[in-house]
């Protein structure tokens, strides 16, 4: 995976760029016009869906202009600010995506599969909730920490287990996170209709304290809060972490190929313990920012779609952080707005799983896109993204 | 090298005697803390072996003195435990087997104490929840044996129980929904087998998009189209309960084996077809050449791409049968995710079961038999939150997965696209 970085003249960098950035962007365009397919087939215009797609995701431009003239006119923010909403709520989704994709996009980097940020995001995101409404009366820079903390080391838990399991018997990643997936989605059922249970009549946590809660950064109904902030953090560390030091080479290594790690005195064991618990981690940060800092409760089905929209997101990004970021963005963008294209378009949701099926094997199979858009580049870029049965 | 290969072996060998030993010893103090200790002196638990509105001959239902029948099965497990310690034993499936049947089994001495217990309906139930869990894992078997490893059955299945309920009720005919939901099943894997033997995507990815791709098209065309049509398109009934005459007569065998619908008939019948296709003829042969040593296998004349396609397809098959079951073979309708981890429990199946036919259905019967269980002492209202009790099969699975996989000897090839 670790491309020697050859002194290479600016427009040669700015072409492999391009190259690089070319297949994925074919890949979102191919599912999309599949997804514009089954849209007509189930009897609806796909330009009007994708219309509604838009407007969800990005708001009505003249809107945008109107809030704009009027904010210039009078200073009055409210139209400005509910013609930006759309936009926020779109960041605001892409949010737990950034968070949920690193930690697969780690995993891959070490060879390992990591199905179960679903069950690690809903495990982070009950452990901050449980922080953030059991301990009262700290101030917030205490307790807003030790909530995100109790997030992070929820989902490190939960992402150790199948880690240590692979590492130390050889048992099968894939099988056991999605075991522990049912698993979490079986406790938690449990926790919130009995331990964890509001007072009130439905199964939710209670809300957070507002010490727990993630700062936002505008007036109420929007919900655009600090947690983008910390999940771009948590993708530059991520970045810092693979590309610039030992541990992340050792890693890599490790994920390129196991026995020359092995041979080179590498400790594969201690790698693929600390790549789960670091990926579970991320994963228990996505449930974390998603609960402290969008719902402030936890319900069920709350991590509902989000360990597979990772995986989606991290094959998209090639598994580097950057990419990761940005085929977040793009997720958010399509997630926020299908909502809007659910109401208005009468288009169920799950198109967009039926649109990412398609991109995660459009991106898996380059040669697909190279064929169906005639590209030449050849250029072999051979990656082991997963292993067999134990090994 | 050898001898330190050998030491090393004589360590493991050691250290699993130790462990099993341990185990067994904590398993009978566990049997009495925690089963001994709350049962009631005199209790007797009651296992019925009738089956209601079976044909079966009626035979008197077992029942046996709680307390006594716990500390006997305590002593069991703490005898066998110092044996282990002392002596050894050598066969894994005992100590296992032996393991699990005293806790189990005081478990429902406990559980049922001063009720009583449908044990033949129990089987009854196991075998049926085993047969969707059986299928997934067949389809692992055949598909692996070639070495092409799909982890998109459950996405499969659940494509196919959907197209299988939809066929069925627009035709009124069931047999149309079955073979609806094969050829589904058959393309979808096509699908899979083009990616990964044409353009050589991961496997584990192409499964991947194919479970993603499941989820997403059976959800979207359950809620645009099937929820509005409501039972026009999602009430198929199902298939009935064949009695096969003279063999269903016999007590507890009869209504576990003979009293099934035509799906759990026709698993067990792939389960022998496919072991004798394997084991005994140039088919299974190639097949299974191809998926030890593929390069071999090519240099004999042995097609390897073709033997791939024809198995991954065969296999995704045998998936859609398994897809099937869950609509049209149990409960006549299809709601959302109803696969709910059936297909990643049947590749832990097939791991169990060593990656042959026979093998698999066993584990496959272990699994339905957690399965059936949790539901049963539901009912019995045991002590423990219904939800703990769900976890069940899916930790078995990981303790299953990782005691086991090992020993397991998955295909060599297994997992790896072959290049010319």
């Amino acid at each position: 995976m670790s491309k020697t970085t050859a002194p290479e003249t600016k427009e040669k960098k700015s072409n492999a760029i391009w190259s690089e950035l070319l297949i994925p962007a074919l890949a979102v365009l191919s599912g999309l016009i599949l997804g514009a397919i089954v849209i007509l087939v189930s009897g609806e215009n796909p330009l009007l869906a994708y219309g509604a797609l838009f407007e969800g995701s990005f708001g009505n431009p003249l809107d945008l202009f109107q809030g704009l003239q009027i904010y210039f006119a009078t200073g009055e923010t409210k139209e400005l600010l509910r013609s930006i909403y759309p936009f926020t709520e779109s960041l605001v989704t892409a949010t737990p995506y950034i968070f949920a994709g690193l930690s697969v996009a780690l995993g891959f980097r070490c060879g390992l599969f990591n199905i179960g940020a679903e069950g690690q995001f809903f495990i982070g995101a009950l452990c901050s909730a449980f922080v953030g409404y059991s301990i009262k009366g700290l101030p917030m820079i205490v307790h807003l920490p030790l909530a995100i903390l109790g997030g992070a080391l929820g989902g490190a838990v939960w992402g150790m287990i199948p880690g240590y399991l692979k590492a130390r018997f050889g048992a099968h990643e894939v099988v056991n996170t999605i075991m522990m997936n049912w698993i979490a989605f079986r406790l938690s059922d449990w926790l919130l209709n009995g331990p964890m249970k509001s007072s009130g009549f439905r199964p939710v946590t209670p809300n957070v304290m507002e010490t727990a809660e993630l700062p936002r950064f505008f007036p109420d109904p929007l919900r655009f809060n600090f947690g983008f902030v910390l999940a771009l953090l948590a993708a530059w560390f991520v970045y810092w972490f693979l590309f610039k030091t030992t541990l992340g080479f050792e890693i890599r290594s490790v994920g390129s190929n196991p026995d020359a790690a092995k041979y080179a005195g590498m400790n594969i064991v201690r790698n693929f313990v600390l790549v789960m618990v670091l990926a579970g981690g991320l994963a228990g940060l996505a449930g974390t920012a998603q609960v402290l800092g969008v719902d402030h409760w936890v319900g069920q089905g709350f991590s509902a779609g989000y360990g597979f929209d990772a995986i989606a997101i991290s094959l998209l990004g090639k598994n580097h952080p950057v990419g990761v970021v940005l085929s977040a963005l793009l997720f958010g963008i399509l997630r926020s707005g299908a909502t809007d294209m659910q109401s208005m378009a009468r288009i169920p949701i799950d198109i967009i799983s039926i649109v990412q099926g398609m991109v995660i094997v459009f991106i898996a199979a380059p040669d697909i896109i190279r064929w169906l858009y005639r590209i030449r580049t050849i250029k072999k870029e051979e990656t082991v993204l997963t292993r067999g049965w134990g090994s | 090298m050898t001898n330190s290969n050998t030491d090393i072996n004589l360590a493991a060998e050691r250290r699993r005697r130790i462990s099993f030993g341990i185990a067994l010893i904590v398993v009978g103090l566990a049997i009495y803390l925690l089963f001994a200790v709350n049962t009631q002196p005199g209790a007797m638990t009651t296992f019925g072996l009738n089956l209601l509105g079976s044909q079966a001959t009626v035979v008197p239902d077992l029942i046996v003195p709680a307390l006594p029948a716990i500390y006997l099965l305590a002593a069991l497990a703490v005898f066998t435990g110092a044996f282990q310690l002392a002596r050894g034993i050598r066969s894994t499936g005992w100590l296992v087997g032996i393991l699990a049947f005293t806790f189990v089994t005081a478990f429902l001495m406990w559980g049922a104490q001063d009720k009583s217990f449908n044990l033949t309906g129990m089987l009854s139930s196991s075998l049926v929840r085993a047969t969707p869990i059986a299928l997934a894992a067949l389809c692992g078997v055949i598909s692996e044996r070639s070495a092409v490893i799909n982890i998109g059955i459950e996405g499969i299945m659940l494509m196919s129980a959907q197209i299988a309920v939809v066929a069925a009720t627009v035709s009124g005919n069931l047999y149309v929904g079955l073979i609806a939901a094969i050829l589904l099943g058959g393309l979808v894997a096509a699908f899979h087998a083009f990616l990964v033997i044409r353009f050589k995507v991961d496997q584990t990815v192409s499964s991947v998009a194919i479970n993603i791709f499941g989820a997403g098209a059976t959800s979207f065309i359950s809620s645009r189209f099937m929820q509005a049509a409501g039972d026009k398109m999602n009430n198929s009934g199902t298939f009935p309960i064949i009695a096969i005459p003279g063999l269903s007569k016999i007590p507890i065998l009869g209504p576990v084996l003979f009293e099934n619908n035509l799906i759990v008939y026709l698993t067990l019948l792939l389960v022998v077809v496919m072991h004798i296709l394997l084991y005994y003829t140039p088919w299974g042969l190639r097949t299974r050449a191809v998926g030890e040593h593929p390069k071999a296998a090519d240099t004999l004349g042995i097609n390897v791409y073709f033997m791939r396609y024809v198995n991954v397809i065969l296999g995704g098959m045998i998936a859609g049968i398994g897809g099937a079951y869950f609509t049209i073979g149990s409960v006549g309708r299809f709601d959302e995710i109803m696969t709910a981890g059936k297909g990643f429990i049947g590749l832990a199946a097939m791991i169990f079961g060593n990656w042959n036919p026979i093998g698999a259905y066993t584990s496959s019967l272990i699994f339905g038999f957690a399965d059936s269980l949790q539901v049963k002492l539901q009912i019995l209202r045991v002590p423990i939150p219904s939800e703990f009790l769900l976890m069940a099969p899916y930790i078995v699975t990981m303790i299953i997965l990782t005691g086991v996989v090992g020993r397991a000897v998955p295909p060599a090839a297994d997992g790896q696209p072959y290049e010319k």
